[in-house]
C-alpha cells in the first residue's frame, strides 16, 4: 500500500465515522432507548398509537393514488400533445413544488379553510349562517397532499416519456397493437421505473408529512403529529418508541417499492428519439385544451395568490366580507422594522446558508473520495450513510438528535446541544445530505475521468485539477443540489418545531406563533417572503 | 408484371423544404427492393409512409389491390425491422417475438420464428444480454412471426460491425428469398443495395431517380445523380468533357475503369497512386486543373509521369438545372 493509498483510506475512514456519527448514531441510540423501559408496552397497549400508525400508512397510500391520478394524465397531456401555451403552462404546473410545505398548508387554510375565501364566498352566496364546511381531518390532509405531491408524478412521468423511444411504440403498432394495447403493453411497462420512483417519493413525503396533519388534523392523528405531541407532553420515552415505529414503516416501504422499481437498464437499448408531439388540429379542441390548461394553472396558483392577498390585509380590518376592505404594505413594514419579527427571517437565512454549505462540503468530500477509485467496501457504506436521512421522516431525525444531544458524555461523543442554537442547523445538515449528496455524486459521475487525467498531463496538480476542471464542471450539480437544500432548510417546519430555541426560531415557527395570536397578515407576509426567496433560489439553481 | 405492392403518386410535405414524392413504384410479389439514397433523401420517410407511421398528403398505397393508404399501422400486416431494432426491453426474447401473435399457438410460432433466424432456444433470454447481431435477428424474427404481407427493413445492418455485416447480409438475403416475402430495404450503402436488392430504387431529394437492377443503374444511369451516386465516377464539364467526346453544354461522366492511359487524348500528370493489389487507382491532374481517377494495372504509370487519357465508354447528360 503506497502512502497515497493509505491517505485515501484514512480519509475515507474519517469521513465514514463523521457520517456515521451524524446520521446513524442518533438513530441507533433512539432504537436502544426505545428498547429500554416499559414504553414499548405502553405503546402497544394504547389503541390510539396503532390508529395513528395505520393512519400514517393509509394516508400515504391514498396520497400516492391521488397524486398519480392527477400527475400521470397531466404528464401525458403536456408531453404528447401540442397546443397553445403548452410550454408556459407545463412549467407553471410544477409550481406547487416551490411552495414550502408549511407555507402551502397555511395558504390552503386561508383559501379553503372555514374562514377562507372560498368558504366565505359560498357562505355569502347561499346566505348561510355558518361556514359551509370545516377543512379538517383526513380529507383535508389528502387534499393538501394531492395538491403538493402530484408534481412528483408529473415530473417523473414527463421525464420517463421524454426518454421513451418512439420506435418502441411504432414497433408495437407494426405488430398489430392498437393505441390502448400499446399503452398497456409497452408504454406503461417502460415507464415503470419512473412511476415507481415517483410513488416512492410521494409515499415517503406523505409519511413524513407533518405540516398538513398538524394544521388540519384536528382529532385525526398520524404518527408524525403523534410523536411531536408526545415530545411536547414530556413523554420522551413514548416519543422514541413512536419514532422507531415510524422509521420501521419507512424502511419497509422503501424496501417494498424498490423491489417493484425494476431497473433502469430498461432504457439501455433505446437510442431513438422521443415521439413527436401530436398537434391538436381542430380549433375547438385546441381551444378547449388551452382553456383547461389555463384554468388548471389558475387553480394551482390560487393558494399563492391568496397568500399574497392576505399578506396585504392590516390587522383587524377584515371581518366578515368576502374580500378584504383595505390593503396595504403595513405587515411587511412591521416585519422589517420590528427587530423581534426580523430575527426569525435572519435566523432562517443564516441557518439555511450554513447548513447548505456544510452539506455541500461533506458531499464534495464524499464525491472526491468515491471518485478516487476508493475500494468498494468503503464506497458502499459512505453512499448508504449519505442517502439514509432521505429514507426516514424528518420527525425521526429531530427526535433522534434531540435525544442524542441531551446528555454530556464526551467519551460517547455526546454533548448537550439541546437548548443551544447549533442543534437545529446540525439537523438541517443531516436532512440536506441526501439532496446535496445525490446531486454531487451524479455530477461527478457525468465528468469523464479523462478530463482530470488531461489536466494532470498538462501539469496540474491534484488540487489545481480539482479547482480548475472538476469544480467548474460540477457547478450545475452543486447549484442544483445546493438550491434544493437551501430551500428545504429555509422552509423547514418538521425538524424546527422539535429543536428550535428562542434564539434561533426560524420563519416557520414565527408563522405559527403569529397564527396563534391571529396575526394572519404577518403570517402571510412571512409566507410570501419564504415563497419568493425559495422561488428565486430554485430558479438560480436550475440555471445551466 | 402485376404489382403486389403499388405506390401511386405518394407524396408527403412538411413545413418547408422537406418533401417526399410524388413517388410511384410497383413491386412484384416476392421481390426484394432496396431503397438507396444519401441521408435526407427521404428513403426512411418513404418506408414510414408504407408502414403507416406517416400518412401521405397525396397518392395511394395498395397491397394486392387493397387500398391501405389510410389504414393504421396496426392493421396493415406489414412487418418492420427498425434501425435500432426497438426491441422491448421489459420483455424477454420470447415475449418480444410473441408480441404480434395471438395467444393460442404463440409458443410454437415463436419457436419457429426463432429457429428461422438461428436463435432456437433463446426464448427466455433478456434482450439486453444479446449481442448486436443477435438483437438484429430477434428483431427480424419478431417482424416475421405474424407472417406479414410485406417486410420493411430500415437500415437493419447499420449497427453491426463490418465483418458481421457482410455475413448477416448474405444470411438475410437467403432467408428472405427462402420465405419469398416481398421486402423493402432502406440503405445508404451502395454495396448493401447491390448485394441484397433484386431491384434498387435510387432516391434523391424525395424523388425516385431510377429503379433498376444493379448493372442497369451502373451501366445506364438515367440521371447525373444516379451516375455519380452509384459507383465511382469522374465528372467533367466544358473543354475536358468535349475532349473525351461530350457535346457542347453536356456533362460527361466516366468511370475510373473506363479510362486508360494512351498515346493521345486528355493530357495530364499522375499525382498520386493508390495500390489496392490487383489494380491501382491513379489520380491524374489535367492541364485545366481537374483531377481524374483512373483504375488500371498497378504498373500502368508512375507518379509524376505525363500521360494521356482515353475513355473507353462515357455517359453524357444534359446540364441539370
Amino acid at each position: 500500500m503506497t502512502a497515497r493509498d493509505r491517505g485515501r483510506v484514512l480519509a475515507a475512514a474519517g469521513l465514514t465515522l463523521l457520517l456515521a456519527w451524524l446520521v446513524l448514531y442518533p438513530i441507533l441510540l433512539v432504537g436502544v432507548d426505545a428498547a429500554h423501559g416499559d414504553a414499548i408496552a405502553a405503546f402497544a397497549r394504547r389503541p390510539g398509537e396503532w390508529q395513528a400508525l395505520w393512519a400514517s400508512v393509509w394516508i400515504s397510500l391514498a396520497s400516492v393514488a391521488l397524486a398519480a391520478a392527477i400527475g400521470i394524465p397531466l404528464a401525458f397531456l403536456f408531453e404528447w400533445l401540442e397546443f397553445p401555451g403548452r410550454k408556459t403552462l407545463g412549467s407553471l404546473i410544477a409550481l406547487p413544488a416551490v411552495l414550502p410545505p408549511f407555507v402551502g398548508v397555511i395558504a390552503f387554510l386561508f383559501l379553503y379553510g372555514e374562514s377562507g375565501f372560498v368558504a366565505r364566498a359560498v357562505q355569502q352566496l347561499l346566505g348561510l349562517a355558518e361556514p359551509p364546511w370545516r377543512l379538517q381531518g383526513a380529507g383535508a390532509i389528502l387534499l393538501v397532499h394531492a395538491y403538493s405531491m402530484y408534481v412528483y408524478f408529473y415530473l417523473f412521468t414527463r421525464a420517463g416519456l421524454a426518454k421513451l423511444d418512439a420506435s418502441m411504440l411504432e414497433a408495437a403498432q407494426a405488430l398489430g397493437a392498437g393505441p390502448w394495447a400499446t399503452l398497456r403493453r409497452v408504454t406503461l411497462p417502460l415507464l415503470r421505473p419512473s412511476l415507481a420512483g415517483a410513488a416512492l417519493l410521494v409515499f415517503m413525503t406523505a409519511l413524513g408529512s407533518f405540516s398538513a396533519p398538524y394544521v388540519f388534523g384536528g382529532g385525526f392523528r398520524v404518527m408524525t403529529t403523534q410523536i411531536v405531541a408526545s415530545k411536547l407532553n414530556g413523554e420522551l420515552a413514548l416519543a422514541t418508541v413512536e419514532t422507531v415505529a415510524l422509521a420501521l414503516v419507512a424502511i419497509v416501504a422503501l424496501a417494498l417499492i424498490r423491489r417493484t422499481e425494476g431497473s433502469d437498464v430498461l432504457f439501455a437499448l433505446g437510442k431513438g428519439i422521443a415521439p413527436r408531439r401530436r398537434q391538436l388540429r381542430r380549433p375547438a379542441v385546441r381551444g378547449l385544451a388551452a382553456a383547461a390548461g389555463w384554468l388548471f394553472a389558475f387553480v394551482l396558483l390560487l393558494p399563492h395568490l391568496t397568500l399574497l392577498l392576505v399578506s396585504l390585509v392590516p390587522y383587524g380590518t377584515w371581518t366578515t366580507e368576502t374580500l378584504p376592505p383595505q390593503v396595504s404594505l403595513v405587515n411587511y413594514q412591521r416585519l422589517l422594522a420590528e427587530p423581534d419579527r426580523l430575527a426569525p427571517l435572519l435566523n432562517s437565512l443564516w441557518m439555511a446558508a450554513a447548513s447548505t454549505a456544510a452539506a455541500i462540503a461533506i458531499a464534495l468530500a464524499v464525491g472526491a473520495l468515491v471518485r478516487r477509485r476508493l475500494p468498494w467496501r468503503w464506497r458502499s457504506p459512505i453512499e448508504t450513510l449519505i442517502a439514509l436521512p432521505w429514507a426516514l421522516p424528518g420527525t425521526v431525525f429531530a427526535i433522534a438528535l434531540a435525544a442524542t444531544f441531551a446528555v454530556h458524555e464526551p467519551l460517547a461523543l455526546r454533548w448537550v446541544l439541546v437548548g443551544t442554537v447549533v442543534l437545529l442547523p446540525l439537523a438541517y445538515v443531516v436532512r440536506n445530505l441526501p439532496l446535496t449528496g445525490r446531486a454531487v455524486l451524479a455530477g461527478f459521475g457525468q465528468i469523464d475521468p479523462a478530463l482530470e487525467e488531461a489536466a494532470a498531463s498538462l501539469g496540474a496538480g491534484r488540487w489545481t485539477a480539482f479547482r480548475r476542471v472538476t469544480l467548474p464542471l460540477l457547478k450545475p450539480a452543486l447549484m442544483a443540489g445546493g438550491s434544493l437544500a437551501f430551500v428545504a432548510a429555509l422552509g423547514d417546519f418538521v425538524t424546527s418545531i422539535v429543536l428550535y430555541t428562542y434564539d434561533n426560531r426560524p420563519i416557520s415557527i414565527e408563522i405559527m406563533s403569529s397564527l396563534r395570536v391571529n396575526e394572519i397578515g404577518v403570517a402571510a407576509a412571512f409566507g410570501v417572503i419564504l415563497m419568493l426567496v425559495s422561488a428565486a433560489v430554485l430558479s438560480v439553481g436550475a440555471r445551466r | 408484371m402485376t404489382a403486389f405492392l403499388a405506390l401511386a403518386g405518394v407524396a408527403k410535405r412538411w413545413a418547408h423544404e422537406v418533401t417526399v414524392g410524388p413517388v410511384t413504384l410497383d413491386i412484384a410479389r416476392g421481390e426484394f427492393v432496396a431503397l438507396l439514397g444519401p441521408s435526407g433523401s427521404g428513403k426512411t420517410t418513404l418506408l414510414r409512409l408504407l408502414a403507416g407511421f406517416e400518412t401521405p398528403d397525396a397518392g395511394s398505397v395498395q397491397v394486392e389491390g387493397e387500398e391501405v393508404t389510410r389504414l393504421p399501422p396496426a392493421r396493415r400486416r406489414f412487418g418492420m425491422v427498425f434501425q435500432h431494432y426497438a426491441l422491448f426491453p421489459h420483455l424477454d426474447v420470447g415475449a418480444n417475438v410473441a408480441f404480434g401473435l395471438p395467444k393460442t399457438g404463440a409458443e410454437r410460432r415463436v419457436a419457429a420464428a426463432l429457429a428461422l433466424v438461428d436463435l432456437a432456444g433463446f426464448e427466455r433470454r433478456r434482450v439486453q444480454e444479446l449481442s448486436g447481431g443477435q438483437q438484429q435477428r430477434v428483431a427480424l424474427a419478431r417482424a416475421l412471426a405474424p407472417e406479414p404481407r410485406v417486410l420493411l427493413l430500415d437500415e437493419p445492418l447499420s449497427n453491426l460491425d463490418p465483418t458481421l455485416r457482410e455475413r448477416t447480409r448474405r444470411e438475410l438475403r437467403a432467408l428472405i428469398k427462402r420465405l419469398g416475402i416481398t421486402t423493402l430495404f432502406v440503405t445508404h450503402e451502395q454495396d448493401e443495395a447491390f448485394d441484397l436488392g433484386d431491384r434498387i430504387a435510387v432516391l434523391s431529394r424525395g424523388r425516385v431517380e431510377q429503379v433498376g437492377t444493379a448493372d442497369v443503374l451502373y451501366e445506364q444511369p438515367a440521371t447525373l445523380f444516379v451516375a455519380t451516386f452509384v459507383g465511382r465516377a469522374n465528372v467533367l464539364r466544358g473543354a475536358p468533357a468535349q475532349a473525351l467526346g461530350a457535346a457542347n453544354g453536356q456533362v460527361l461522366v466516366v468511370r475510373p475503369e473506363r479510362l486508360r492511359f494512351g498515346a493521345k487524348g486528355l493530357a495530364g500528370v499522375v499525382r498520386e497512386r493508390r495500390y489496392t493489389g490487383a489494380a491501382a487507382f491513379f489520380q491524374v491532374e489535367t492541364e485545366g486543373g481537374e483531377r481524374l481517377e483512373v483504375l488500371a494495372a498497378p504498373d500502368a504509370a508512375r507518379v509524376g509521369e505525363r500521360v494521356h487519357l482515353e475513355a473507353v465508354k462515357v455517359l453524357t447528360f444534359a446540364e441539370p438545372r
